[in-house]
């Protein structure tokens, strides 16, 4: 295998990117599956503010209403976001602790692979025009009462998804502990590599309870179980409290690697070391800590008692103050900065504001009494669009702007970078600051439309121009890339010029085995360090040049979860289809043989030649 | 293929490598006598039970036994599973945080939330 770029056909390069084990390909297949799911989620919200502009509308059914709320949270969520970290931690973190690839590279691709099949089988659910309708929570008397195929979509696509995401979590965790380059201690992680630490120990923890979960929905559904049946001996609210062990940690898995991006370019344009760097790591911990604690917050109402909802109304505002430590953090680190407002610094700086406001609203939200008067109410849907997208998607663009030259090559025209912010910013708080007096006004969240005369009208407007603005807004980000790709303009090591961490002291887009030798990391911001003494490389080297021993593609992980794709069709299906049972089966048997035969095969991957590697270096101009 | 480097041990180390690998085979001995006797014991004392030998209660035999499970638990861990030993800190920190929420979590349930 030679690293020399060659031509290859269309067919070489399909197969290429199917069985790529790769780190950074992969992070690339997670941004673009990712951004793909933003698009459909983001048409959905589209006609959902469509549909509520005016009152009385009646664009879309009630019931087709109930499909795009459902489906517009589920694919945010699990669909686009999470992917679109996923993806940014799959193409950075190895590079930001000097390694050549992730601890497990064949389950680094089954992860995608789980997540792309489970995406794909939860949004085949339109065509068969059985939509999940039961909210992106899916409270169990709902869900269970949803007719038609809709709630099973939800329950075995999001489990296959949610397959893929442990093994994600599982492999980063692996990778970040044992595969730092020599120097790299814990306190000299970049916080990137922190965030995406934290939030991968959060997913093994926080994962497995919403498998049981939807375990139980799909026996209860498919399978004749009565795990949520009261009048069986089952136990409704039980879903709640296991959706919510669950979700309340995942929206921290969510908005951590964001505050990872940030930290990161906060630092490099203010030109400063982080401030405060052991207490914010010291911070991302607590909050993931605290994040377990805290479930039952969105419960306030269902009647837990008194008791219940003080201790945890007390242990949800306890988290406020390590986020207040993160923020006191960043604007310190600004403070006295050499501040050099780019496209990602823009999103870093709109980013403050607009956060704050989401966490105020979630201590609000978390007094249990004011609860009992937000619950339910677009206040609701104002507050989690504000730490969702003020947060977690601003970050996303952020980093799609800052990280663009190390994953693709190239750099993302500034000026249009900056026409995406203001669309997308202004768009963003005209569509959901208003929500907040709707939701004081009366208006509950997840209505199909509403009346005249209850003095909501203009509010509804206003939201839906604003959310037209940020479809704009990414618009012009999609015609950003599309020109930026067609120029094609290559960019240096370290495009941004103040590059502090290990990604930016080698080329963009790596070579595929990363570097030529494990570098040696002598602090926090090595490549800093290494640039303020005089290495214009960035770079010391741990090592002599030595073989490099690399893993090979395989074809496999996808054939794994493809076998999951088709059992799930045939759970679905088997009481009413006589195939539907051998289809459950063919496909369980599918996916065992595929895990047979990876597991009696003996790939122990090939190794990259010295020689090899030191024509690299000469052909790019010799190692300094 | 890389060179293969093979590395000789001076007589020290190989007296030293003994040395450990002595120690660990008695310990793992030792553990192994322990936790056969302490299954033995929890036999015995339900065998007991069950013969209806004064002293034997219910309230004394559970939590014997639970405390024989939990500190079989512990070896089978650090000496079996070789935790005492170096470079496991980080497995110890998660699985005592594992337990830690899997504990914390259903103790909300019985204290606050169901009653």
């Amino acid at each position: 295998m030679s690293s020399v770029a060659q031509k290859k056909g269309f067919g070489a390069t399909l197969w290429d990117w199917l069985t790529t084990v790769d780190h950074k390909k992969i992070g690339i297949l997670y941004f673009l599956g990712g951004g793909f799911f933003f698009v459909v989620g983001g048409i959905e919200a589209m006609l959902i503010r469509w549909q509520l502009h005016k009152p009385n509308n009646d664009f879309v059914s009630a019931g087709l209403f109930n499909d795009l709320i459902t489906m517009h949270g589920t694919t945010m969520i699990f669909l686009a976001a999470m992917p679109i970290l996923f993806g940014f931690m799959n193409a950075i973190v190895p590079l930001q602790i000097g390694a050549r690839d992730v601890a497990f590279p064949f389950i680094n691709s089954l992860g995608f692979w789980m997540f792309f099949f489970g995406g794909l089988f939860l949004n085949l659910s339109w065509f068969f025009q059985q939509v999940p309708d039961a909210g992106w929570t899916s409270y169990a008397s709902l869900s269970i009462a949803s007719e038609g195929h809709g709630v099973d979509f939800y329950a075995i696509g999001l489990q296959i998804a949610g397959g893929g995401t442990l093994m994600a979590g599982i492999n980063f965790l692996v990778t970040i502990i044992n595969m730092r380059a020599p120097g790299m201690t814990y306190m000299r992680m970049p916080l990137f590599t922190w965030t995406t630490f934290v939030a991968s120990a959060m997913i093994l923890f926080a994962f497995p309870p919403l498998t049981v979960g939807l375990f139980f929905l799909t026996f209860d559904r498919m399978f004749g179980g009565n795990f949520f049946d009261h009048t069986m001996g089952g136990n409704t609210i039980i879903w709640e409290h296991i959706f919510w062990i669950f979700g309340h940690p995942e929206v921290y898995i969510l908005i951590l690697p964001a505050f990872g991006i940030f930290s990161e370019i906060f630092s490099t344009f203010s030109r400063k070391r982080l401030f405060g760097y052991p207490s914010m790591v010291f911070a991302t911990v607590l909050i993931g800590f605290l994040g377990f604690m805290v479930w039952a917050h969105h419960m306030f109402t269902v009647g837990l008692g008194p008791t219940a909802n003080a201790i945890f109304a007390v242990a949800t505002m306890a988290i406020a103050v390590p986020t207040g430590v993160k923020i006191f953090n960043w604007l310190l680190t600004m403070w006295g900065g050499s501040i050099r407002v780019t496209t990602p610094m823009l999103y870093a700086l709109g980013f403050i504001p607009s956060f704050v406001m989401g966490g105020v609203t979630g201590v609000m939200q978390g007094a249990a009494p004011l609860d009992y008067q937000l619950h339910d109410s677009y206040f609701i849907v104002a507050h989690f669009h504000y730490v969702i997208v003020g947060g977690v998607v601003l970050g996303i663009l952020a980093a799609t702007h800052y990280w663009w030259p190390k994953m693709f090559g190239t750099l993302l025209d500034e000026a249009l970078g900056k026409v995406t912010f203001w669309f997308f910013f202004i768009g963003f708080h005209m569509t959901f600051l208003i929500q907040h007096w709707l939701g004081f006004w009366g208006m509950p969240r997840r209505v199909w439309t509403f009346m005249d005369g209850q003095g909501w009208n203009s509010a509804n407007l206003i939201s839906t121009i604003g959310a037209f603005l940020m479809a704009i807004g990414v618009i012009v980000l999609v015609y950003n890339v599309i020109i930026t790709s067609v120029k094609n303009v290559k960019v240096a090591n370290d495009p941004w010029g103040d590059g502090r961490t290990l990604e930016w002291a080698i080329e963009s887009p790596p070579i595929y085995y990363n570097f030529p030798a494990t570098p040696l990391v002598r602090g926090l911001d090595t490549v800093w360090i290494e640039k303020m003494e005089g290495n214009e490389t960035g770079l010391t080297p741990a090592e002599p040049i030595k073989d490099i021993h690399m893993p090979n593609g395989s074809i496999i992980p996808i054939l794994m979860s493809f076998g999951l794709f088709i059992a799930g069709f045939g759970a679905m299906f088997r009481t009413e289809e006589s195939w539907g049972l051998p289809v459950l089966i063919f496909g369980l048997l599918w996916t065992f043989v595929a895990m047979a035969a990876r597991s009696l095969q003996d790939d122990t991957g090939y190794y990259v030649k010295k020689d090899e590697i030191l024509r690299d270096l000469k052909r790019k101009g010799g190692q300094k | 293929m890389a060179d293969v480097q093979v590395y000789k041990r001076t007589p020290a180390e190989q007296q030293l490598a003994q040395r450990r690998s002595k120690k660990a085979m008695r310990d793992q001995v030792m553990m192994f006598s322990l936790m056969i006797f302490l299954t033995l014991v929890s036999f015995s004392m339900v065998v007991a039970y069950e013969a209806g030998v004064a002293g034997f209660s219910k309230y004394l035999i559970i939590p014997m036994v639970m405390l024989f499970a939990a500190v079989q638990v512990g070896l089978q861990l650090y000496y079996f599973m070789h935790m005492s030993e170096k470079g496991h800190g980080i497995p110890q920190m998660f699985m005592y945080t594992g337990a830690l929420l899997g504990f914390l979590i259903p103790l909300t349930f019985v204290t606050i939330v169901w009653w």
